[in-house]
């Protein structure tokens, strides 16, 4: 069991950390090269190899290090330490509780690729994410610059809204699925629904006509809560402070923000912190929303009931793991590719936007959401 | 020593140490406000301990995550540095206070042990979300309501502190 836990977290740290999030480093770049109509980076080079420019995150690594590192005077030294630490300590241990798979059989062992499977799981990341914010509040405040304090007051008050909206806007989930935990919820999402059932669930038809009832979606979050989808991706990006919600560090207004006096690797693990944090959005997105490692239109039992007669029990479960680990990743690549499309065609809020957006706009529309699937599920559960 | 009792140990001591760092660093008000998050944290621990999943995962939220913040917020905002407090004068009375606190902390634990209750088994869903709203909304459901009311009294009261001019 040790050891089992210990190749999970050996498999966030490669997959998540090591390679996703220098890649999306990459994919920065070069999306926003291609939205701009540029090439992008493509001059780091090792013996004469380019690679598509995929060797600049390791050059920037080696730079970082190399980089002197300044602790300006004045600052409070343990804390100006400290603040990249929680920062990045707080988005790579999000990973904990995102399943990227599903239960596997394999003789009388079962596998269940997720870290941690909590019951409480979806709260975890929203508790870690709140922890994580005092990396970027501390550091404004340990700086001993006036740019750097107003980026933390700024960070604070954003991370402090947009934690509540993010909360608010999926109970709708919360009330569809029946469930906190994130593994459940993959396993509620991986099956699909008739489109046009509910005409039945209401009475309004005796039985839906065939054609109508062969239309069937996977019975994913972003299906049956639409609007929930849209309002707890606006909150979780306001939450990781990337453009186009970045006012902590607006450079045309505060110079860097919070991360004004940092240098060399410090700076690199603010860096590499809000990278991370792309990674869990796309992989938390993924499982709340658009069915985890499920293939859609395949459930699992379908896979392993095809590939059984075959393969054999064992056999089947592995292939039907490793495509559904692929799907998985897959489907946090297109989130992060989301998520670099919104940060390249939106420009900065301004500060008041912000807060408007988040108390005004989105947090009336998340307890109307709730409210609204709540009353649906009661009547459908009462006509049922 | 089971590792649960170790555990218990380590955070018992970083929740008396996050304590004792909020008290000894009043004039460094922001480091006060980062040592009472280490307690916090610390009691996170020890709800985990005892199975009350959902109080930890509440009280990192609520307590370090939200209230907390505010509190250094308003610090921030008050640019309070060392040098805005007048060093402790008064030795005598901070002694005698903590004797005070010591001897009734003594007396506390000695009027509370013999009435330790049993260890019991712990029931199904202890500690997790279900039970905890099943019983918020059906035994416990006129406090619950009260709360909001009293919470609702109370952002009324923020609103209109805040604006000048309401109309």
């Amino acid at each position: 069991m040790p050891w089992e836990t210990l190749f999970k977290v050996l498999f966030i740290l490669i997959v998540g950390v090591a390679v996703f999030a220098p890649v999306v480093t990459w994919v920065e770049r070069k999306q926003s090269a291609v939205m701009q109509d540029r090439i992008g980076a493509n001059r780091a080079d090792l013996f004469g190899i380019r690679i598509l420019g995929l060797l600049h995150p390791a050059a920037d690594v080696i730079k970082l290090i190399f980089k002197e590192d300044v602790v300006p005077d004045g600052a409070n030294r343990t804390m100006h330490l400290l603040a990249p630490l929680i920062a990045a300590m707080g988005a790579i241990i999000s990973f904990a509780v995102i399943p990227y798979g599903g239960k596997y059989t394999f003789g009388d062992n079962t596998i269940n690729l997720v870290a941690a499977d909590v019951d409480w799981g979806i709260l975890y990341i929203f508790a870690v994410g709140s922890i994580a914010a005092y990396g970027t509040v501390i550091a404004g405040w340990a700086s001993n610059n006036n740019w750097s304090m107003l980026g933390s007051l700024r960070a604070a008050a954003q991370m402090i809204s947009y934690e509540v909206t993010m909360g608010l806007s999926v109970v709708g989930c919360f009330i569809v699925f029946g469930t906190l935990r994130l593994t459940d919820m993959v396993f509620a999402q991986d099956q699909t629904f008739r489109v046009f059932g509910f005409l039945e669930a209401f009475g309004w038809f005796e039985s839906v006509p065939a054609v109508l009832s062969w239309i069937q979606l996977p019975m994913w979050g972003v299906f049956l809560q639409p609007l929930g989808f849209i309002m707890f991706l606006t909150a979780v990006m306001a939450e990781n402070k990337r453009p186009p919600f970045d006012i902590p560090e607006g450079e045309s207004e505060i110079v860097a923000g919070y991360h004004t006096e940092y240098s060399g690797m410090r700076f690199g693990l603010f860096f590499m912190a809000e990278f991370i944090e792309v990674v869990v959005i796309a992989g938390l997105m993924t499982s709340i929303f658009l069915g985890g490692w499920s293939i859609p239109w395949l459930p699992t039992a379908t896979i392993v009931g095809g590939l059984e007669p075959a393969f054999g029990s064992g056999m089947a479960n592995l292939l039907c793991m490793v495509a559904q680990v692929l799907t998985f990743i897959l489907k946090v690549a297109i989130m992060i590719w989301v998520q670099m499309l919104l940060r390249w065609t939106l420009p900065r809020f301004r500060y008041d936007q912000v807060m408007d957006l988040c108390w005004k706009i989105l947090l009336p529309l998340s307890i109307l959401n709730a409210f609204v699937t709540g009353t649906i599920v009661l009547l459908i559960q009462g006509l049922g | 020593m089971s590792v649960e009792a170790l555990l218990f140990y380590v955070f018992a001591l970083a929740a008396v140490g996050g304590a004792l760092a909020m008290v000894m660093n009043v004039r460094n008000t922001v480091a006060a406000a980062l040592s009472l998050v280490i307690t916090m944290i610390a009691l996170a621990g020890i709800y985990v301990l005892l199975h009350a999943h959902l109080i930890a995962v509440v009280q990192i939220m609520v307590y370090a995550g939200a209230i907390v913040v505010v509190f250094i917020f308003v610090v921030m905002l008050l640019n309070l540095r060392q040098d805005a407090f007048p060093p402790g004068r008064l030795r005598v009375f901070k002694w005698v206070g903590a004797s005070g606190a010591l001897w009734m902390l003594w007396r506390f634990l000695g009027a509370l042990t013999p009435h330790m209750p049993a260890v019991q088994e712990r029931a199904e869903g202890f500690g997790g979300y279900r039970q905890l709203g099943r019983v918020l909304f059906t035994d416990f459901v006129l406090p619950f309501e009260m709360t909001s009311l009293l919470l609702l009294a109370a952002i009324v009261g923020a609103v209109i502190l805040a604006k000048r001019r309401i109309g």
